[in-house]
């Protein structure tokens, strides 16, 4: 387990650099740079600006200045578009939002994903199996730029019910509808998954074997089928998680929830350079965590594996 | 809980702590005044900074002009009235300019405003070392040794201004500008307080580190979210100030936005393209548009690199005459724009538009001498020209593109290809004259002709068009120093519409959905749209 | 970044009937069997019509209809809510869309393109994967380990923003959207062909072949990816909405085709920013075709898999 943990971390860190160097330089390449704008700089003040970022500098000297940074001051250096802002501020604004809607969002796909999923298996072919699949089905077909101003004109200008955007400090009713949008598609998914598998699950021989024993259905259920059918589940929360977490682009910029998927999608926009390589760091770390963190969690299901 | 009323429930609290401003009469207008002064509004994208030198965006300088006050503001009509400075005096040829300060302005922990901090603000715009995107404004504002401070070879004490004393601060220009009062209103001239800023650096400007003379005092600020600021109970105009606290939210889709506002949760929004006919029949004390200090043309590359269509000025001008304006403004956009026919825009201050042949005619007229002008040149439906067009992503954009596209393809038989790239790509394709036909737009720096015509100077940083053309430049440099330049004005104007490296399509409007409450405070008249929170006012209804 | 973006949700289910298939490969019988299977299963044959209806409707929608994608009819422009409604006596089936000009073809032509990218992003996908997977899977030893740490490393890039980055860098051009969009979602193929191929890596056929002298890209050309064949179809069936829906992000964010050209994603943009407005059908009609074309590939793709799993039966 140890060992495992410590060979992920040791293959972390060079894919990290890896993914700063390749996204740094795809960002070098896009026309135009952090200080295009409508009214060019004139030369002189241009070159005052990228004195003062160090933009001046050769590329590989820049990202190694800013990898140094990293390292010895936890820096993620300054935003060329937001100047009165690190990324450090960013981030710490930020991302707490995103994390608070992704992670609520997460246990909602997951607890009414799976419930959905279990109860539509256990009642195969009857309407309860109908409406889930049904459901399930509609929400995955629906894109959230579709349905979160979809959303907001009924609850908010039609019912009145609830605030049409914003973060407010994280109130309830401002999180309601980008959980909403950013969980139904999960949820549908887990669903989807949960009912295969849970189905296949049921046909097995050990369950036959269980029912031939005289066993009663739940006890069967939830002592013996839930477990193994729970394993195709597991290894999607990992991508599922980290999708939510990244894809709040679309949440932030319909609800303006100020979340940092805005700021990562604009940052490529901006060319903010820092922004955009900051993002992208803290992001790979977090899906390569919680990669390796599902593959325990698997190993830890299923003894069959080894890590 | 509906929000609406927990805000007024909110605002209305907060109206009885200052000072109660409930059942009373505007000290001005004597008009009855609402329980609830607060304000928000909608901004279309986060701001760059709340620093006076450093921001950049329009919404960074509106809030800007809440929480600073430089030498002079501006009034609904968009004239100048006294801000920390109560006159100025100037010598003759225009050259030293003398501010006279109020001695009871103050910074909002307690010390005096300064001709002092003006100084330190203006060194700071102008040093190298704080690399302000804005610096060249101080060029703009033809101060002395502005440029030799900017570019390091001289040091910032050189720059030509500084305190008489404590109320006096004195400028002494390069040459003569007469209008250099006028420059003073920008966000970037505003003072700063150096020993905040020496304090707490990149940081003075948080909302717990921030020290400020305006109106307003900046009290929280969530990145991308929204941004508030209340009334500065030390701003020496404070009795005259009745909202009490100003709220802006970062909505990017601007029909999200809308529909907000019809849930009463914005007191002001803009409105999209194309819905300002409706919206006006449905709410008619809410829809308001008017003309803003803005051209939206298509320039026309005409350096080596065009093709050689494009090199004769009479396609150019049969692409002109082809575009009816009429149309892009009451069909497609719809929101109070006017069809432009030459660059200037109308609303600007002392301009008077000039008489272009071509706007007098009528379209059909137009468009015979556009076909006339093409067959002409050689081109026509049998020898169609091939060109493209290039615009940056956007919904007003691309309806436009698309419409004249189908104008000149009816027309004259063009086929275009559109292209649509995204902002920087876009910018950098135009800033190197990579692209045939663009889409671009230009705003007045200042409300005088120049900042527009300036464009077409062959020298000018913003010329992407590379229009050259000798008169034009001579008949430019005269007008700077000349007391009435609008003879030279026309002049130029009729040479563009004569070699036309530009088209003028339309003059901008601002269009905005504003509560019935506030809508009588906003001050529609300013074309720059500087508008200050202090002076706008919630009426009982 | 829509989830359905982020990874496909069959693929760990995939990967386990990739894992049972491989023990249950036995020849022609297996297609023939599943061919029967398949034909049983009314939802997925439902789809397969409905699915063949769309696509002929793409292809040939626009020869019932007198009007083009671009031409703005000038009375209709500025007043489409009242005067650009949809009727089938002057022809625009669909109405008029904001810019005065005809929807029918508008959305015809668009769903010829989103079609187009779901497939051939998904076909990207898995001609990059399946070799990748093979290759992989076939030389094994410490190929087999770099490759797949290469994997690991590409999945931990969130590759959306990669895909935008790579229009801005770019430009946009439909073959960069194409080749993008299924740039993307080619490592799980490459995992799941790679699990398949060393299994069958081990089978008699293919050490005959490896005696004989064949060389290797011809064994894993000629043999391995044959023997695959079943679980990258029913993955590619699965791909394609989810290319689709990428795709519409990528409209979304003003980073798709070009106008006049259109596609599924830029008419939903445009028909949820008007919604409001009184021109319900700018989204409606987009929206039908959008949802009952995925719809259709989630039956068919589910039909395929248990008709090609013998043991979910």
């Amino acid at each position: 387990m140890l060992n495992f943990i410590i060979r992920r971390v040791a293959v972390a860190i060079p894919t990290l650099i890896i993914l700063l160097v390749a996204s740094f330089w795809l960002m070098q390449t896009a026309p135009g740079g952090p200080f295009t704008s409508e009214r060019p700089l004139p030369a002189q003040v241009l070159a005052n600006i990228e004195a003062k970022y160090g933009l001046d500098q050769p590329v590989y000297k820049q990202l190694w200045d800013y990898v140094v940074g990293i390292v010895t001051q936890f820096d993620f250096g300054p935003s060329y578009k937001y100047k009165d802002r690190s990324v450090n501020d960013i981030i710490a604004q930020g991302f707490p939002v995103t994390l608070t809607y992704g992670i609520i969002s997460f246990l909602v796909a997951i607890i009414i994903g799976g419930a959905l999923g279990i109860s539509a298996a256990i009642r195969q072919n009857s309407w309860l199996d109908y409406f889930a699949v049904g459901v399930t089905i509609g929400a995955q077909v629906l894109p959230n730029f579709v349905m979160a101003p979809i959303l907001i004109l009924v609850f908010t200008l039609w019912l009145g019910w609830l605030p049409g955007g914003g973060w407010n400090g994280g109130q309830w009713q401002h999180i309601i509808m980008p959980v909403i949008a950013l969980s139904t598609s999960y949820m549908a998914s887990i669903a989807r998954l949960t009912r295969s598998s849970m189905l296949e699950v049921l046909r097995s021989n050990f369950i036959r074997t269980a029912r031939a024993k005289g066993l009663p259905d739940n006890v069967i259920i939830w002592r013996h089928a839930l477990k193994p059918s729970l394993l195709p589940v597991i290894s999607y929360l990992g991508p599922a998680f980290v999708g939510m977490v990244t894809g709040s682009f679309i949440i932030d910029a319909i609800f303006g929830t100020g979340g940092i998927g805005y700021f990562y999608v604009n940052s490529a926009f901006n060319r903010d350079y820092a922004v955009m390589m900051g993002l992208t760091i803290l992001l790979g770390s977090m899906t390569i965590l919680f990669n390796m963190v599902v593959d325990i969690l698997y190993a830890w299901i299923d003894p069959k594996i080894r890590l | 809980m509906n929000i609406s009323i927990k805000a007024a429930l909110l605002g209305s609290a907060l109206a009885l702590a200052g000072p109660a401003f409930a059942d009373m009469m505007h000290p001005k207008t004597g008009e009855k005044l609402a329980e609830d002064q607060t304000f928000t509004y909608r901004v279309l994208d986060e701001h760059t900074s709340v620093d006076p030198q450093i921001v950049e965006d329009v919404s960074g300088s509106e809030i800007v002009r809440d929480l600073f006050e430089g030498l002079y503001n501006q009034n609904r009509a968009g004239e100048l009235v006294p801000g920390v400075a109560l006159s100025h005096t100037t010598n003759d040829d225009k050259t030293v300019y003398t501010f006279k300060l109020r001695d009871d302005a103050k910074w909002s922990d307690g010390k005096p405003v300064t001709a002092g901090d003006f100084v330190y603000a203006w060194r700071r715009l102008a040093d190298p070392a704080t690399a302000s995107e804005y610096q060249w404004y101080m060029e703009v504002m033809g101060i002395k040794n502005a440029a030799e401070v900017m570019s390091g070879d001289m040091p910032v004490e050189e720059l030509g201004v500084k305190a008489i004393d404590d109320h006096t601060l004195e400028v002494t220009l390069g040459s003569s500008l007469p209008y250099f009062a006028l420059t003073t209103t920008h966000t970037s001239t505003f003072p700063t307080p150096q020993w905040a800023i020496e304090a707490h650096g990149a940081d003075w400007i948080k909302p717990e580190n921030i020290v400020v003379n305006g109106a307003y005092k900046l009290t929280e600020h969530v990145a991308n979210e929204r941004l508030v600021r209340e009334r500065n109970p030390m701003y020496w105009d404070n009795d005259n100030t009745i909202i009490e606290k100003v709220t802006s939210l970062v909505i990017n889709d601007e029909n999200v936005a809308l529909t907000r506002y019809q849930a009463g949760e914005l007191d002001r929004t803009e409105i999209p393209a194309g819905q300002y006919p409706s919206l006006k029949e449905s709410n008619p004390d809410e829809a308001t548009a008017f003309p803003r200090l803005c051209s939206y043309y298509y320039t026309i590359n005409v350096s080596d690199s065009t093709p050689e269509f494009l090199k004769d000025d009479r396609v150019r001008r049969a692409l002109s005459y082809a575009i009816n304006r009429d149309i892009i403004t009451e069909k497609v956009l719809q929101g109070g724009q006017t069809a432009a026919y030459t660059f200037t825009p109308g609303a600007t201050a002392g301009f008077e538009v000039p008489s272009v042949d071509y706007a007098g005619w009528s379209q059909d007229e137009r468009n015979a001498k556009a076909v006339e002008l093409m067959t002409e040149a050689g081109y026509g439906k049998d020898n169609p020209i091939d060109l493209t067009l290039l615009y940056n992503t956007s919904e007003a954009h691309k309806k436009v593109a698309l419409a004249v596209s189908q104008m000149w393809k009816q027309n004259l038989g063009v086929n275009v290809t559109l292209e649509n790239q995204e902002w920087k790509t876009y910018l950098t394709t135009r800033g190197e004259q990579n692209y045939e036909i663009a889409r671009a737009g230009w705003c007045g720096d200042y409300n005088e002709a120049s900042t527009f015509l300036d464009l077409v100077q062959s020298g000018s940083g913003y010329n992407d068009a590379k229009y050259a053309n000798d008169m034009v430049d001579s008949l430019l440099a005269d007008a700077k120093t000349m007391d009435n330049p609008q003879p030279n004005y026309t002049k130029v104007e009729e040479i563009i519409a004569a070699d036309m490296p530009i088209i003028p399509i339309y003059h901008y409007a601002g269009s905005f959905m504003i509560k019935p409450e506030l809508i009588g405070s906003w001050p529609v008249e300013n074309v720059e749209q500087n508008w200050y929170s202090k002076d706008l006012y919630k009426v009982a209804k | 970044m829509n989830d359905r973006l982020a990874q496909p949700f069959q693929q760990p289910k995939t990967r386990e009937i990739a894992e049972r298939m491989a023990e249950d490969v036995k020849g022609r019988s297996l297609w023939a069997d599943a061919r029967r299977r398949f034909v049983a299963n009314r939802a997925a044959m439902v789809s397969v019509v409905v699915l063949t209806l769309i696509v002929l409707f793409s292809l040939f929608g626009q020869a019932i209809s007198e009007y083009d994608i671009e031409t703005i009819d000038w009375d209709v422009l500025g007043n489409v809510a009242t005067a650009g409604k949809p009727s089938i006596s002057n022809g625009h089936y669909f109405g008029f869309d904001e810019n005065g000009r005809d929807l029918y073809n508008r959305v015809v032509q668009g769903s010829r393109i989103s079609l187009a990218v779901g497939v051939i992003g998904a076909l990207v996908a898995v001609i990059v994967g399946t070799i990748y997977g093979a290759t992989a899977g076939f030389i094994g030893g410490r190929v087999d380990s770099i490759m797949m740490r290469l994997v690991d490393i590409f999945m931990s890039i969130p590759y959306m923003f990669v895909l935008i980055l790579l229009l801005v860098v770019a430009g946009r051009s439909i073959t960069m959207i194409f080749v993008g969009i299924g740039l993307t979602a080619w490592l799980d193929m490459s995992r799941i062909v790679r699990g398949q191929t060393l299994s069958i890596k081990n089978r008699e056929f293919v050490e005959a072949a490896i005696a004989i002298g064949v060389p290797t890209w011809r064994i894993i050309i000629r043999h391995i990816v044959p023997n695959l064949l079943g679980v990258v179809v029913v993955y590619a069936t699965l791909l394609v909405p989810q290319m689709i829906l990428t795709e519409s992000f990528i409209s979304f964010l003003g980073l798709g085709v070009q106008e006049p050209f259109t596609s599924w994603g830029a008419l939903l943009s445009e028909g949820t920013k008007t919604m409001n407005y009184g021109t319900l059908w700018h989204l409606a009609f987009p929206l039908f075709f959008f949802v009952v074309t995925i719809f259709c590939f989630f039956f068919i793709g589910d039909g395929l898999r248990d008709a090609l799993d013998p043991k979910d039966r």
